[in-house]
């Protein structure tokens, strides 16, 4: 076996699983009603903690792959983030359907007055593309540079989604700040990066 | 089991949950040792025991609300209660420790003899009564909760404020060492300690004003703010301060702690209120909690969390968008 079915066969497939844990442990507590006095918060908290984390996790694969030059986590990045997208939509119909029980009238007023479901939601939405567009074939059709400007939609996303956690607070913000700092760090190493490039190829113009 | 509909317009389907079971039974012996402690006052067992042990000669009071009470675990193990964690599901346990005697309440201000009393001192005089009041959380969530209390206004009477009282201040234990959600952590700890809240002279003296030192017939669980609390029922939870150690008479409103954690979103009055919203969430719909299932939509907020016709004359003429 070489080190490119080493990837395909054991490492993605493991990392699978790795990353259906936090489903199972919610479909598990679900079912023996162990979600808590409120389990529609616990719900809510949960599918958006995640959501974070693997937005984050996305994020970290690049500067990984550069800090440790192992090019085989590359390989990871589409799934970590359709993971991401799959634990929005679990947090977005957590919202949708059990806090709001599909009420337009509530929805709107939620999405249009409150800046953190303005931001949460607009997060989402941005999502989708990037999602619809994972595949092989999209990026064939929309060509490496088009797909990757598009992509970097993440990065705003990301921003997006602990904005969203950081708004909705009452006065615990050592949570949301930590994410926060994670997320600094990642644009923060992307940025020093871009700056460092920009004299060694000689690109003044405006990008 | 047997199941009988009274009226047609009895909503839930009234099966009887353990924990309402055992409150009953409670309540039933409580009757019967207030039955012989009327009999024999001297027999009666004090009624300030250590938290969890159940509490004696409790009158059944006015205002015993017609809705199932939220289940004892939730309404013990689902608090906010800042002191000790942000997180709700957290403070049962890390309150376990929490020291409730010997407990002295410093009474302050504009009163007849401003006095450091130890709270058996303070409170024993008066009858306990049990009530059972909605509670309604800022958070858009809700309970039923079968209180043991005294009317506020029965203590503030006994106390003699002068005629310059026009507010009470009351704040709560500052004790890090047994508090951990009051230690100074990486960011701060969230609020500036010790809390602190305040109500009207007139919102202290309402009928419906208690001063809790149990539930469910037993003396105040150390997570829902032993040894004594505030119940405000009209108003969202957070005025219904905890573990409280000051009462003071003053002449103006009193800073409270979360109008100066955040001005715009927590007002001194903080009634119950569907029409004026938190400006970060909805205040029209609340979950009942350890009642509503998953998948049951949430329930109308009432106004004045359906006590109007008890308080709404506190607020006559007053703009309630401006003083939410």
């Amino acid at each position: 076996m070489n080190e490119n079915q080493r990837i395909r066969w054991i490492l993605k497939p493991l990392v699978f699983v790795a990353c259906l844990v936090p489903f199972v442990w919610l479909v598990r507590n679900g079912i023996w009603g162990e979600l808590g006095a409120n389990p529609v918060e616990t719900l809510s908290r949960y599918t958006g903690d995640w959501t974070l984390r693997f937005l984050l996790i996305t994020l970290a694969v690049t500067p990984l792959r550069r800090l440790t030059g192992w090019q085989g986590l590359q390989r990871l990045r589409r799934m970590l983030g359709l993971f991401a997208f799959f634990y929005a939509c679990l947090h977005v119909t957590t919202y949708l359907w059990l806090d709001q029980f599909f009420s337009p009238g509530a929805i709107a007023e939620d999405v249009l007055e409150r800046p953190y479901i303005t931001v949460g939601f607009a997060s989402f939405l941005m999502l989708i593309p990037l999602a619809v567009t994972s595949t092989r074939a999209m990026i064939r059709r929309l060509g490496g540079r088009r797909w990757q400007r598009l992509h970097r939609l993440v990065y705003l996303i990301a921003c997006g989604g602990v904005l969203h956690f950081l708004w909705l607070v009452k006065s615990d913000l050592a949570q949301p700040l930590m994410y926060a700092f994670v997320l600094a760090l990642l644009l923060g190493y992307r940025l020093v990066g871009a700056m460092r490039k920009m004299p060694a190829h000689g690109n003044t113009s405006p990008g | 089991m047997l199941l009988i509909k009274q009226k047609p317009d009895i909503k839930e389907a009234d099966i009887t949950d353990e924990s309402l079971y055992r409150q009953r039974r409670r309540f039933l012996q409580a009757a019967a040792v207030a039955a012989a402690g009327l009999a024999a006052p001297g027999l009666l067992a004090s009624p300030f025991a250590m938290a969890g042990e159940k509490l004696t000669g409790v009158n059944t009071g006015r205002y015993v609300l017609d809705e199932k009470p939220t289940p004892y675990k939730d309404v013990t193990g689902y608090n906010n209660f800042y002191e000790f964690s942000t997180n709700k599901q957290a403070v049962a346990r890390l309150a376990e420790d929490f020291k409730t005697r010997p407990w002295k309440i410093a009474v302050e201000g504009e009163v007849a003899k401003p006095a450091i009393y130890e709270f058996d001192d303070l409170l024993k005089p008066h009858k306990l009564e049990e009530r059972v009041y909605r509670l309604r959380c800022v958070e858009a969530w809700s309970m039923v909760v079968p209180w043991v209390g005294i009317p506020l206004a029965d203590v503030i009477k006994r106390l003699q404020p002068t005629s310059r009282a026009k507010y009470v201040r009351f704040v709560t234990l500052h004790d890090p060492e047994q508090m951990p959600g009051q230690r100074p952590g990486l960011l701060g700890s969230g609020l500036d300690w010790p809390y602190v809240e305040g109500l009207r002279m007139d919102e202290a003296m309402n009928p419906l004003t208690l001063l809790g030192v149990g539930l469910y017939g037993e003396v105040m669980p150390k997570q829902n703010g032993a040894p004594v609390r505030l119940v405000v029922p009209w108003k969202y939870g957070f005025k219904s301060i905890k573990s409280i150690v000051k009462i003071q008479f003053l002449e103006t409103q009193p800073k409270t702690t979360w109008n100066l954690a955040a001005q715009q979103e927590y007002g001194f009055y903080a009634n119950v209120n569907p029409n004026v919203d938190h400006p970060r969430w909805s205040q029209k719909r609340e979950r009942r909690i350890g009642e509503d299932s998953l998948f049951s939509p949430k329930r109308e907020t009432l106004m004045f969390n359906g006590y109007a016709e008890q308080v709404a004359h506190l607020y006559a003429g007053m703009d309630l968008k401006k003083h939410y």
